[in-house]
């Protein structure tokens, strides 16, 4: 990084400092964070899609549907996030390669599973091979962002149907009398005013997630979790850098990191709680129209 | 007939030399220097790092690293995520079970205790000693009256003996060594034992094909001296050698 770096071991501390903290691995380090950000970033829409779409589910009049939606729920909200975290990957990734294997090579005549070996097809494999390391990360981030959503997905599902329940039934009644259909009034009536029903709950799952992203490490992730184990163990003077154990003082970044995180979430959903109580029968609305007044 | 017979073997010259096109990928634990590591500039490197390269690139095969958690090498070597591991990786019986392994590229090293300076030897047989999870050193001391607390890298197993953790840690002498010569409140404890084989690549047991290019290239390197060149430049003379 800095001209000084060519040899750290007879720099004074600061500058002997400003090389360590420049150095590639802390770079990567850094970069983690934001790996962290940008997953937290994604995953939360499709987190709050698959809910909707668990919601609807569940509020469906159709058997099928409905027995869908529920099972969904129940079954991930019962089984620890770690366990989802270490199947999915494994398993979707072997349910496309084998599906990919069906496609693509009908004449194969080796069986896929030989022992304690999976084997697919040159063709089938995936990432394809010869892929970049920049597309195996992507495809390890995708499938990390998919198992988040499935299972934050569940929760979101049971907040939302909770928040739609929660929506006085004499307005949906009312709407109907004035001739609307269901969609109709589930649309104008419903969806508008259930957010702030939904709001605390929601608050409470996205601080789940929050907390829950340093489970990238199980998959694979350099995130930043893995890095602060990583440069804070004790270096011998293998490395350029060589310092005693430092941990202690890597797992405080990451406290001061997550700490921000939570303060700044806070921040924003007491903004969105105000933004959405306006005109809203609520204590919240109710206090603003008499402000307001 | 004698034709068919040739063509067919043409035929299949040609797919293993298309085969041999493919990237093999050589997964690694990056955290067990001077086996492996990531060094400050965020590259892998380390005996294997040059072992690996220098093999690939006898056999004509274009290799790239994967990096791995120790714990779940094994699983993602079976499913397919990488082709070899070459991990500092003992050959033992149990290990044969699931994957297959080449000849060793370094003769078995005898495992030590190190422990804080000071330290009662004693506490090798009643006392708690830490090492890292699924190695055979972890195996060893579950069969001692001594308690055993495992940890995920090799790294969290030193600093468990420095925080009055454990009593001591038993690891490859080649890991520890340089860590307990550098250190001031380390020293090893108690004599060198012989645990597991030697250090071979691990492969899936249906790629035999791949076992067999690597295993000549072992040989080879085994014979011309480069092996031992490079051992001694990581591990220092004493290092035994082929």
């Amino acid at each position: 990084m800095f001209e000084f770096c060519a040899d750290p071991s007879i720099l004074p501390d600061w500058q002997w400092f400003a090389c360590y903290l420049t150095s590639g691995t802390h770079l990567a380090f850094y970069r983690s964070f934001l790996v962290v950000i940008l997953l937290l970033m994604i995953t939360a829409p499709v987190a709050l899609g698959m809910g909707m779409l668990g919601a609807l589910a569940l509020r469906s009049h159709s058997v099928p549907l409905n027995l869908i939606g529920r099972g969904y729920v129940n079954l991930i909200r019962g089984v620890p996030d770690i366990v989802f975290f270490l199947f999915v990957p494994i398993a979707l990734g072997q349910g496309i390669e084998w599906v990919l294997h069906q496609i693509n090579c009908p004449d194969w005549d080796q069986p896929i599973r030989q022992g304690n070996d999976f084997i697919v097809c040159r063709e089938a494999k995936m990432p394809p091979v010869g892929a970049s390391a920049w597309t195996r990360n992507v495809y390890g981030f995708t499938m990390a962002i998919i198992a988040f959503a499935l299972v934050f997905g569940a929760f979101v599902a049971n907040t939302l149907h909770g928040a739609m329940q929660a929506v006085p039934r004499a307005q949906v009644e009312t709407a109907e009398s004035y001739g609307m259909t269901r969609a109709q009034a589930f649309r104008r009536i419903v969806l508008p005013q259930m957010w702030v029903f939904a709001l605390p709950g929601l608050s409470n799952i996205w601080q789940i997630l929050v907390k829950a992203t340093p489970l990238l490490f199980l998959l694979g992730i350099q995130d930043a979790v893995f890095w602060a184990r990583e440069l804070g163990g004790a270096k011998t003077s293998l490395y350029t850098y060589p310092h005693p154990d430092w941990r202690v003082w890597y797992f405080l970044a990451l406290l001061v990191f997550y700490l921000f995180l939570t303060w700044i979430s806070e921040r924003g959903f007491g903004w969105l709680t105000v933004r959405l109580s306006r005109g809203q029968a609520t204590a919240e609305g109710e206090r603003q129209r008499r402000r307001a007044a | 007939m004698k034709k068919l017979t040739l063509t067919l073997a043409a035929l299949a010259l040609t797919a293993s030399g298309a085969a041999a096109q493919d990237v093999v990928r050589m997964g690694t634990e990056g955290a067990y220097p001077p086996f492996n590591f990531i060094n400050d500039n965020n590259e892998l490197e380390g005996f294997e790092i040059d072992l690996g390269n220098a093999m690939c690139e006898r056999a004509g095969l274009t290799c790239e690293w994967v990096i791995n958690d120790w714990d779940t090498i094994i699983p993602n070597l079976v499913a397919g995520n990488y082709d070899t591991i070459i991990a500092g990786m003992s050959i033992t019986e149990a290990r044969q079970e699931v994957i297959s392994f080449t000849q060793n590229y370094k003769e078995p090293d005898p495992s030590r205790y190190a422990a804080l300076i000071g330290t009662d030897p004693s506490v090798i047989d009643n006392g708690v000693i830490a090492t890292q999870s699924n190695t055979v050193q972890a195996g060893y001391v579950a069969e001692t009256d001594a308690d055993l607390i495992e940890f995920p890298t090799p790294d969290e197993t030193i600093a468990a003996v420095r925080a009055g953790e454990a009593d001591a840690v038993l690891a490859d002498g080649d890991f520890l060594r340089p860590i307990v010569e550098e250190s001031s409140d380390l020293e090893f404890i108690g004599d060198p034992m012989h645990i597991g084989g030697g250090v071979g690549m691990g492969l899936r047991q249906s790629d035999d094909e791949l076992r067999e290019a690597f295993d000549a290239v072992i040989t080879e390197m085994k014979e011309d001296g480069s092996l031992n060149e490079l051992l001694i430049r990581w591990f220092g003379e004493d290092t035994p050698t082929f």
